[in-house]
C-alpha cells in the first residue's frame, strides 16, 4: 500500500472505531462550532488539504499572496508595535498618561478622543454636555493638541489617531504641532482611522453624508501621498463591525468591501492605485476562538492581495500587502469576575500575534466597566510583552502554517467572505449596500443570534452563564472628574477671546469656498487650524456645505 | 369626570391626545365616549395617506413633507403604522426615527401604531387616532403605512388623498401593479428618482393610468397638445429631460384650470433624501384637496369611506358577538340541532341573528 | 387579554454603540411588546417628547459613553415636567455600580449591566410597570 492509501484506510478504520465509541460515550456537545458557527470536525488531517497548492495558497512570508505575513522575517526582524489606545479628560492628563506608557516600554501612541471631538462639536455645544473627556481626550483647537503632545518628539514617536469624520482637521492639527517642534511633515509617522463607512454601520460617529465624506477621504490620500508620505491615511476597520455583532467572516467581508469602496473612490478621484494603496492599513478584532481568529487574519491577507492585483491591477507589491492593527475584543470582556478578562485578552493577543499583526492593543481587565486604571493598563501591556519575550510565538513567521485545522479554517473563511463580497458587489458596492441597510441587517441578525445562544447556554461565557460567583462591585475604577467639562469650556472661551478672530473668519471663509469647489481641502483646513479656529467652527463650515448624514435603520 | 377630557384634546394637549389614542387602541369604553364627545369638532384636518413597499422611502418622504407643511404654517400630525409580529404580537415601530428633524417641534405630533393582528393592514385604531389629532387642531394628518396585504385598501377608507410611492429598481415589475392598487392612488410618487430606471417607471405608471382613465370614460384619452400623455410623448420625441414634464410641471399640468385631463392623477418624481420634488408633491396634494372641497368630491368620498367603515365595524361587532359567550354557546346548540334534524339551517340562522339584536358589545 | 406594553428604547447623548439597544428592542418585540426605537443622538428633550406622544409605559435608556449621570436624571426630570412620571424608566450599558445608587435616587428604577439576559429585562418590565 502507498502512504496515502495506508492513511486513507487508517482514517476510515479510525472513524468507524470512534463512531462506535461516540455511540457509547457521546461527545460533550451535540454540535461543535467556531465563533462564526462554522462546524468543527472531529478530526483534521491531510485529507482536508488534498488538492491544495502551497505556493498558490500560502506562498512565503513577505511574498504574494502574503498569507504567511507581509514581511519576510516578521517578528524576528522587529516585534509588532505595542500600541495601547489611551486618552481621556483633558489634554494635560492624557499627555501624562502617554509619557507614562512610553516610559513603560510602549512603542507607539494611540489617541482616543471624546465623543464631541469625534463628531466635530466644540466642548460648549449643547450636545457635548456630560460627554466632555469621557471616552477620550477633548480637543477643541490646536492649543489643546499642543498640550497633548507637549514634550513628546513627533519625529521619534508614531501616533495613531482614532478619528473619522473630522480626521482631516485632527491630522492638520498634528502636522501644525510637529511644525512648531521643527519636525517637517515628511518625517511624520502615524495613522488616522479615517474610515467613514464603518461609522454608518457600526460606530455612529459620522457627520456628513457618504459622498462628501469620500471626498474628504480621497483629499487626504492625495495630500499625504505628496506631503506626508509615511503616514497611513486610513485604517479600514473591522473591529467595530465585529463589536457590533458581526461574525469573524462578516468582519473580513464587510471590511474588505469598505476597502474596495475606498480604492474605487480614490481611483475615480484621479489617483493611481500604486500611489495611495501602499499606505492603506486595516484594523481588525481578536476574539476568543484562537484558531478561527488566526485563520481570519491569514484569509484576509490572501483575499486582499488578490483583489488588489487582479481587480485593481496594482503593480507595486506594497499595494497588495494587508497591514493591520489589532485590538482585542472589548465585547468579550465580562463585568463579572473581571480578572478573568486578563486571560481572555492574553488568548486574543496571542491569536493576533500568531496571525501576524503589525501592531496590537490589548484591553484592560476593567473595560467592561470603565476606562482602564493605570494598574490595569500596565497588566495589559505586560501581556503583550510576555507573549513577545516568553511565549516563543514571535520566534518564527506564521508558526501555525501547515496545521490541517488552521489551513482548513483559512480556506473556509476565504470562501465564505468571498460569497459576501460577491453579494455586496451585486448590490452595487459597499456604499449602496449600506444605504439599503444590508450590512446593518446582517450584523444585527448575528448580534441577536449570539445573544440568544448565550441565553440558551448554547454558548458559554465563563462567569456569566457558568461558574458564576456572588461578588462585590470592583473598586478603583477610573472616574473622569466632572469639573473637566467646566474647565474645558472655560479654556475654550479664553481661546476665543485671545486669538485673532479676523484671521479665523478669513480662514473659515476660504475653507467654505474650497468646500464648494473641487480643491483639496487639506491646505485650507491646515491654514484654519493655525489661526486657532476651533474644531466645531471648521466642521460647521463643512456641515453648511455638505449637510449632515441622517441614518435610516432597519430591524 | 372623565379620564380623557375633550377640553384638553381640543386645546391640543399632547399628553391628553396621546393617552386617548392609547385608550382607543386598547378598546377602553370611556375612551369611546370621549371620542363621541368630540363629534362636531372634527373634519377640518386634511388626511393624507402615504403608502408604498418597504424600502420606497415613505418615512423619508413624510419627513420632508412635514418640513414643507410646517414652513407653510401648518400643524402636522403623523400616524405611522407598522406590522405586528404574527408570532409574538409585538412590534418594532421604526418610522419615527426617520422623522428626527421634527422631534422637538411643538407643531408636529408623531404617533407610531402597530397593526395589532390586522394582517398587513391598518390597525383599527388608526382612524380613531386620526380623529383625535383632527380634533386637536392639526391641519394635516399623514398616515404612513407599508403597502403589503390589505393596507392599501384600508388606507383609501381613512384618507382623503392617497400617495402611492414607487421606486425604480425594486424588482422587475412595479409593485403598484397589484390588483386594484392603481385605482386608489390620487398622487403617484416615484421616489429615489435619481436612480436608473426612474423614467421608465414614470412612463409605465402613466400608461396604466391612461388605460384606467380610458376604461372609466369608455373612450380614448383625447390627444392634443395639453394632455399629460401628449406632453410626455413630446418630451420623449424631443429627448427632453424628463424633469421638463415632471415635478411641478406634472402636478400643475394635472390640475390645470381647463382640466384637459382632470381625472389623470399626477405623477411626481422625487428624491426624498435631498427634498427634491417634495414641494411639488405637497402642491399637488393641497391642490387636489382644495379642488375636492370645492367640488363636493371630498364630502362624497368621506361619505363613502364612513359608510364602508361603519359596515366594516358593525360586521366586526356582529362576528365578535357570535364568537363570544352566549353567541358561541348558541351556535354550538343550533349546530347540534341541525345535525339531529331538529332544526333547519334557515331557521337556525334566524335564531342566531336574533342574538345580535339583543345588543352585542364590541 | 392583557394590554400590550409600549416601550421607548432610547440612545441619549453622542454614544454610537447601538448593538445592545437593538438586541433589547428585538427581545422586547419577541416578548410581545411594541417598541419604538429612537435611533442615535437623542437629547433628553427629544426622548421625552417621543415618550409623551407615543404614550409609552417604559423608557429604556442605553448608554456606553459615561455620560449617564448627566443625561439620565435629566430625562426623568423632563418626564415629570411633562406630567408623565408614571412611566417606568431604567437604563443599561456601561455604567459603574458605584453610580447606581445615585441614578436610583434620581428616579431610574434599575440599571442592567453588561451580560444581563434579555429575559431579566422583560421580567423586570412586567413586574414593575407603574401604569396598569
Amino acid at each position: 500500500m502507498s502512504d496515502s492509501e495506508e492513511f486513507k484506510k487508517a482514517l476510515a478504520d479510525w472513524n468507524v472505531k470512534n463512531d462506535k465509541a461516540a455511540a457509547k460515550f457521546p461527545d460533550r456537545k451535540a454540535k461543535f462550532v467556531t465563533g462564526s458557527n462554522a462546524p468543527v470536525e472531529r478530526l483534521y488531517s491531510p485529507e482536508d488539504l488534498e488538492g491544495r497548492d502551497y505556493m498558490a495558497d500560502l506562498g512565503l512570508p513577505g511574498e504574494y499572496p502574503y498569507t504567511r505575513g507581509v514581511q519576510g522575517s516578521m517578528y524576528r526582524g522587529r516585534l509588532w508595535t505595542m500600541r495601547q489606545y489611551a486618552g481621556f479628560a483633558s489634554a494635560e492628563e492624557s499627555n501624562a498618561r502617554y509619557k507614562y506608557l512610553l516610559a513603560q516600554g510602549q512603542t507607539g501612541l494611540s489617541v482616543a478622543f471624546d465623543l464631541p471631538t469625534q463628531i466635530g462639536y466644540d466642548s460648549d455645544h449643547a450636545l457635548a454636555a456630560g460627554e466632555i473627556g469621557k471616552v477620550g481626550v477633548a480637543i477643541d483647537s490646536l492649543a489643546d493638541m499642543e498640550t497633548l503632545f507637549g514634550g513628546i518628539p513627533l519625529d521619534k514617536v508614531s501616533t495613531s489617531m482614532t478619528i473619522n469624520a473630522p480626521a482631516a482637521v485632527l491630522l492638520a492639527m498634528y502636522i501644525a504641532v510637529a511644525e512648531k517642534q521643527g519636525v517637517s511633515a515628511e518625517k511624520l509617522d502615524g495613522t488616522i482611522q479615517n474610515d467613514i463607512l464603518k461609522e454608518y454601520v457600526a460606530r455612529g460617529t459620522y457627520i456628513f453624508p457618504p459622498a462628501p465624506s469620500m471626498r474628504l477621504i480621497t483629499d487626504i490620500f492625495a495630500y499625504c501621498a505628496k506631503e506626508v508620505p509615511n503616514w497611513n491615511t486610513i485604517s479600514i476597520s473591522g473591529y467595530h463591525i465585529r463589536e457590533a455583532g458581526a461574525t469573524a467572516v462578516q468582519e473580513v467581508a464587510f471590511t474588505l468591501a469598505d476597502g474596495i469602496a475606498y480604492v474605487e473612490a480614490a481611483i475615480k478621484a484621479g489617483l493611481d492605485v500604486d500611489d495611495f494603496a501602499p499606505r492603506l492599513s486595516f484594523f481588525f478584532n481578536a476574539h476568543n476562538d484562537l484558531f478561527e481568529e488566526v485563520a481570519k487574519f491569514r484569509a484576509a491577507r490572501r483575499i486582499w492581495s488578490k483583489i488588489m492585483r487582479e481587480r485593481f491591477g496594482a503593480r507595486n507589491p506594497k499595494s497588495c500587502m494587508l497591514r493591520f492593527h489589532t485590538q482585542t475584543g472589548g465585547s468579550t470582556l465580562t463585568a463579572q469576575q473581571p480578572d478573568n478578562n486578563i486571560v481572555r485578552v492574553a488568548i486574543q493577543a496571542l491569536a493576533a500575534v500568531l496571525g501576524g499583526t503589525q501592531s496590537l492593543h490589548t484591553n484592560s481587565r476593567d473595560e467592561a466597566l470603565a476606562l482602564p486604571s493605570e494598574q490595569s493598563v500596565r497588566i495589559a501591556l505586560r501581556t503583550q510583552q510576555i507573549i513577545a519575550y516568553e511565549s516563543g510565538a514571535a520566534e518564527t513567521p506564521d508558526p501555525l502554517a501547515g496545521s490541517y485545522y488552521v489551513e482548513s479554517l483559512t480556506n473556509s473563511i476565504e470562501e465564505r467572505a468571498l460569497a459576501y463580497l460577491k453579494r455586496i458587489d451585486d448590490l452595487g458596492g459597499a456604499v449602496k449596500a449600506i444605504e439599503q441597510g444590508y450590512v446593518q441587517q446582517e450584523i444585527q441578525d448575528s448580534a441577536y443570534a449570539w445573544q440568544m445562544d448565550v441565553e440558551k447556554n448554547e454558548r458559554i461565557v465563563v462567569g456569566l452563564n457558568k461558574f458564576q460567583v456572588a461578588e462585590a462591585a470592583p473598586k478603583g475604577l477610573l472616574r473622569v472628574d466632572p469639573a473637566v467639562g467646566e474647565r474645558q469650556v472655560a479654556k475654550l472661551q479664553r481661546l476665543r477671546a485671545s486669538r485673532d478672530n479676523g484671521a479665523v473668519a478669513a480662514a473659515l471663509a476660504a475653507l467654505k469656498t474650497a468646500a464648494l469647489g473641487d480643491a483639496n481641502l487639506m491646505p485650507p483646513i491646515l491654514a484654519a487650524v493655525k489661526t486657532y479656529a476651533t474644531l466645531g467652527e471648521i466642521c460647521d463650515v463643512l456641515r453648511g456645505v455638505f449637510g449632515e448624514y441622517r441614518p435610516s435603520v432597519m430591524f | 369626570m372623565t379620564e380623557y377630557p375633550s377640553g384638553s384634546i381640543l386645546a391640543g394637549d399632547i399628553r391628553a391626545c396621546a393617552r386617548l389614542i392609547s385608550a382607543l387602541e386598547n378598546g377602553d369604553e370611556e375612551a369611546y365616549r370621549s371620542l363621541a364627545s368630540l363629534n362636531g369638532k372634527t373634519g377640518h384636518a386634511q388626511i393624507i395617506g402615504v403608502t408604498g413597499p418597504p424600502g420606497s422611502g415613505k418615512s423619508t418622504l413624510t419627513d420632508k413633507m412635514i418640513g414643507v407643511l410646517r414652513a407653510r404654517g401648518m400643524r402636522v400630525g403623523v400616524v405611522a403604522v407598522d406590522p405586528s409580529s404574527p408570532f409574538s404580537g409585538g412590534a418594532i415601530l421604526g418610522d419615527r426615527l426617520r422623522m428626527q428633524g421634527h422631534a422637538t417641534d411643538p407643531g408636529v405630533f408623531i404617533r407610531s401604531l402597530a397593526s395589532r393582528g390586522k394582517l398587513g393592514g391598518l390597525s383599527e385604531a388608526t382612524h380613531a387616532a386620526v380623529t383625535v389629532l383632527d380634533a386637536a387642531g392639526y391641519d394635516v394628518v399623514i398616515i404612513e403605512t407599508v403597502g403589503v396585504g390589505q393596507s392599501e385598501i384600508d388606507i383609501v377608507r381613512v384618507a382623503d388623498t392617497v400617495l402611492l410611492i414607487s421606486v425604480p429598481g425594486l424588482g422587475d415589475d412595479i409593485q403598484v401593479i397589484k390588483a386594484g392598487i392603481m385605482e386608489i392612488g390620487d398622487v403617484f410618487v416615484v421616489n429615489k428618482s435619481d436612480r436608473e430606471g426612474s423614467d421608465r417607471v414614470v412612463r409605465e405608471i402613466r400608461a396604466m393610468l391612461e388605460t384606467q382613465v380610458m376604461l372609466k370614460r369608455g373612450s380614448s384619452v383625447p390627444a392634443g397638445p395639453d394632455t399629460l400623455a401628449s406632453r410626455f410623448e413630446e418630451a420623449a420625441h424631443h429627448r427632453l429631460a424628463p424633469e421638463s414634464v415632471t415635478g411641478a410641471g406634472i402636478a400643475h399640468g394635472a390640475l390645470r384650470a381647463d382640466n384637459t385631463a382632470p381625472d389623470m392623477p399626477p405623477v411626481v418624481k422625487t428624491v426624498a433624501e435631498t427634498g427634491e420634488g417634495v414641494e411639488a408633491v405637497v402642491d399637488a396634494v393641497l391642490a387636489l384637496h382644495a379642488r375636492a372641497v370645492a367640488s363636493g368630491e371630498l364630502a362624497a368620498r368621506r361619505y363613502k369611506s364612513a359608510r364602508f367603515r361603519l359596515r366594516d365595524m358593525a360586521l366586526k361587532r356582529a362576528l365578535k358577538t357570535l364568537a363570544d359567550g352566549e353567541g358561541a354557546a348558541l351556535t354550538d346548540t343550533l349546530a347540534r340541532d341541525i345535525v339531529e334534524g331538529k332544526k333547519d339551517i334557515y331557521g337556525a340562522a334566524g335564531e342566531l341573528f336574533a342574538v345580535l339584536s339583543r345588543g352585542g358589545k364590541l | 387579554m392583557e394590554r400590550i406594553i409600549r416601550v421607548l428604547v432610547a440612545k441619549p447623548g453622542l454614544d454610537g454603540h447601538d448593538r445592545g439597544a437593538k438586541v433589547i428592542a428585538r427581545a422586547l418585540r419577541d416578548a410581545g411588546m411594541e417598541v419604538i426605537y429612537t435611533g442615535l443622538r437623542q437629547t433628553p428633550e427629544q426622548i421625552v417628547q417621543a415618550a409623551v406622544q407615543e404614550d409609552v409605559d417604559v423608557v429604556a435608556l442605553s448608554i456606553l459613553s459615561g455620560a449617564h449621570n448627566h443625561l439620565f436624571p435629566r430625562v426623568v426630570e423632563l418626564l415629570k415636567e411633562a406630567g408623565a412620571d408614571d412611566v417606568l424608566v431604567f437604563g443599561g450599558g456601561v455604567i459603574p455600580e458605584d453610580d447606581i445608587p445615585f441614578l436610583k435616587s434620581k428616579g431610574i428604577a434599575e440599571v442592567f449591566g453588561p451580560g444581563t439576559p434579555t429575559q431579566t429585562t422583560v421580567d423586570f418590565i412586567r413586574a414593575n410597570l407603574k401604569r396598569k
